[in-house]
């Protein structure tokens, strides 16, 4: 067996696209089975299974489903409640919503069904990105199937009534947060909100709204068939389930792949994606969970396992769970650059903080790729990064700051280098040893 | 933040083709009463998807149609960065991922074949058939590096294959989307190495099941099934 997860305990059986991801294939599959007597119990009880599963967020912040549903008052009222499904996938290394949409779109219906009666709300509204053009055509077809078979909307055959709608974005990184998918749900810029007043309290409309991951309201169906039991018995006590990882950057076979949480980083590596471009031995480090967690350097890479408890203790987290990998011939401040000047790009310009420091670090951040720099720059740079994190509205600063600070915690001796090789008019050039060697 | 502008040149007018206002109108159908506003970047898509663009007189007509001040559909076009705000080409917007997980694999050198075919990004090629950018990350990291093409997925290119496929678009074709090198969507290359039990996909998980934990029967419920 390969990785840690049996076949037999996967929950995307079509993440490929092999089979037929159409309503037939679904409930080939064992979607929408038993959907009825779980939608006839009470929000109480879903939630409380839910809580039970142990099921936490997967859009990156990983808070407790469970728990976020109980925040949705407990009567309806004039003001109706909404289910927001977060499908702008956009963090660079992520791409393992896609697959959901456009592969297996009949759980995330499912699982908006689910989700409406657990937190008494009657439309769901899927927010994907916009440069999701295929898989939105995919989704909207399996919307279409549910609606013609009554699965959804109104009269269906589960009794609870509930509207399944699709939006999209148009290209903003930032509508990922929750309070800025909100905005752009409503025909506005995506900028964030402050918080409070919570989404559960006034969200889009200023109804209540709970906004949640693609992949955390696909597996919801597949949790309550198989029962909070079996979910939780993978991963550990804190990190429980199985979960879409995905590999990218210098790997043999990078590739999506379902398998348990507490699998360890070398063994999803070395069995999903094919091992490390030139063996484990050339591993140079791992951003474990997305562009915005801090990198994890080779000697870790041992021992680490795919957990929020255990990342989160290596300074980093396990974020959306998507890798990237890069051995030894990366240039890692050329890497980190390139992600500065995509928060560069994606800030919304609402707070000074990430507004003026997001520029201001990318352009940093260049002159450190050549070494064009002052040495006490560097720490200038962690200072300025360190007053962004944490002085804005939304996580973006925070994401931004992030993966700088992990290059100098672990790799500040290279740039160090770089900065002094320049100074010794041996000026860091990419592919300067092959001109050499030429 | 990027800065964008709405384009020197204009067109006079704009008028929503038949289709894209049924298309808008449905778009605009799927929010309550009062809330058209929500369907607003749908629409200007839409507007997109007819002229290749967003024009200045486009935003007035989206405004007009959903009751919207000018300035807040302006502000929405400026904003979001999938709305071209001059022309594009008239065979292939091309919009190479330059982020650092395609970059790690050789976006780098997709980006050389852009500014080698078609000169400087964002520009419209000298016989207005093209027009390419860099852009941030489109979310196919495993499939990297990649580039869009008139909104669908190039995937696992190498600097052969994107030429090729570009050659194809310069020629009036229509390459299909996918991976270059026939992976099937996000699979590890070669044989499949999950998912290989076919007890998944002989329908005996359709079997009917009983949903596990559910709470004993409420006395009245009990009683009428009884």
């Amino acid at each position: 067996m390969v990785g840690i997860l049996a076949d037999k305990d996967r929950i995307f059986l079509n993440i490929y696209g092999v089979h037929d991801w159409g309503l037939e294939g679904a409930k080939a599959r064992g979607c929408w089975n038993g959907t009825k007597d779980i939608v006839a119990q009470t929000p109480e009880w879903i939630c409380d299974q839910m809580k039970a599963s142990g099921l936490r967020g997967r859009g990156g912040a990983g808070f407790a489903t469970g728990l976020k549903w109980t925040f949705m008052p407990k009567q309806e009222s004039e003001r109706p409640h909404y289910l927001l499904v977060n499908a702008d996938e956009s963090e660079p290394g992520a791409c393992k919503d896609r697959e959901i949409l456009r592969n297996d779109p009949h759980l995330l219906i499912e699982g908006c069904l689910i989700a409406c009666k657990a937190m008494r709300a009657r439309t769901a509204y899927i927010y994907v990105r916009g440069e999701y053009v295929h898989e939105r055509e995919r989704l909207l077809a399996a919307i279409k199937q549910a609606y013609d078979a009554k699965l959804i909307g109104k009269g269906n055959v589960h009794g609870w009534d509930c509207d399944v709608r699709v939006t999209h974005g148009g290209g903003a990184y930032i509508c990922g947060d929750e309070t800025a998918l909100m905005e752009s749900f409503e025909g506005k810029k995506g900028q964030p909100r402050l918080k409070p007043p919570f989404p559960a309290g006034a969200g889009i409309y200023g109804c209540p709204t709970t906004v949640n991951n693609v992949e955390t309201i696909a597996v919801v169906g597949t949790i309550l068939r198989r029962g909070a039991a079996w979910f939780a018995g993978f991963g550990t006590e804190k990190s429980t389930g199985t979960k879409l990882f995905a590999g990218s950057g210098h790997l043999n076979k990078p590739c999506v792949v379902e398998d348990a949480v507490g699998i360890s980083v070398k063994q999803l590596i070395e069995d999903h994606f094919g091992g490390v471009r030139g063996g484990w031995s050339n591993l140079k480090a791992v951003i474990p969970g997305g562009i915005s967690v801090r990198m994890i350097p080779a000697d870790q890479c041992d021992e680490a396992i795919m957990t929020y408890e255990d990342l989160q203790a290596r300074g980093s987290g396990l974020g959306t769970g998507t890798m990237i990998v890069f051995d030894k011939d990366a240039d890692l401040v050329k890497a980190i650059a390139r992600a500065s000047y995509f928060y560069k790009h994606e800030s919304c310009g609402q707070c000074t903080p990430c507004r003026e420091g997001t520029g201001w670090m990318w352009r940093v951040m260049e002159r450190m790729v050549t070494g064009e720099a002052e040495m006490s720059e560097i720490d200038l740079l962690l200072d300025v990064a360190s007053q962004v994190e944490g002085h804005t509205i939304c996580g973006l600063g925070d994401a931004a700051a992030w993966p700088i600070q992990g290059l100098f915690r672990h790799f500040r001796h290279e740039v160090e280098d770089r900065i002094n090789l320049y100074r010794a008019g041996k000026p860091h050039v990419q592919g300067h040893s092959l001109q050499a060697a030429e | 933040m990027s800065v964008r502008r709405l384009a020197a040149n204009q067109p006079a007018s704009f008028a929503f083709a038949p289709s894209t206002l049924k298309r808008a109108r449905e778009l605009m159908a799927n929010f309550p009463a009062g809330r058209q506003q929500s369907a607003v970047i749908g629409i200007l898509w839409l507007v997109q998807k007819q002229d290749g663009w967003v024009s200045e007189p486009a935003i007035r007509a989206t405004a007009e149609l959903l009751g919207m001040p000018v300035i807040r559909v302006l502000e929405i076009a400026t904003f979001y960065t999938m709305f071209m705000l001059e022309p594009v080409g008239t065979h292939a917007l091309v919009q190479v991922c330059g982020t650092t997980p395609c970059q790690t694999r050789g976006s780098e050198e997709l980006i050389a074949v852009c500014q080698r075919k078609f000169g400087p990004s964002n520009h419209r090629t000298a016989d207005g058939k093209f027009y390419w950018q860099e852009v941030e990350c489109l979310g196919a990291c495993s499939n990297a590096p990649m580039a869009a093409i008139n909104d669908y997925y190039y995937e696992d290119l190498t600097p052969e294959s994107f030429e090729k496929i570009l050659d194809d678009f310069a020629a009036g074709k229509k390459p299909k989307p996918g991976s270059a090198i026939k992976r099937q969507g996000s699979a590890p290359e070669g044989e499949p190495i999950t998912l290989t039990d076919p007890k998944l996909y002989d329908g005996s998980l359709a079997k009917k099941i009983t949903i596990p934990n559910l709470p004993p029967m409420a006395p009245k419920a009990a009683k009428a099934s009884a």
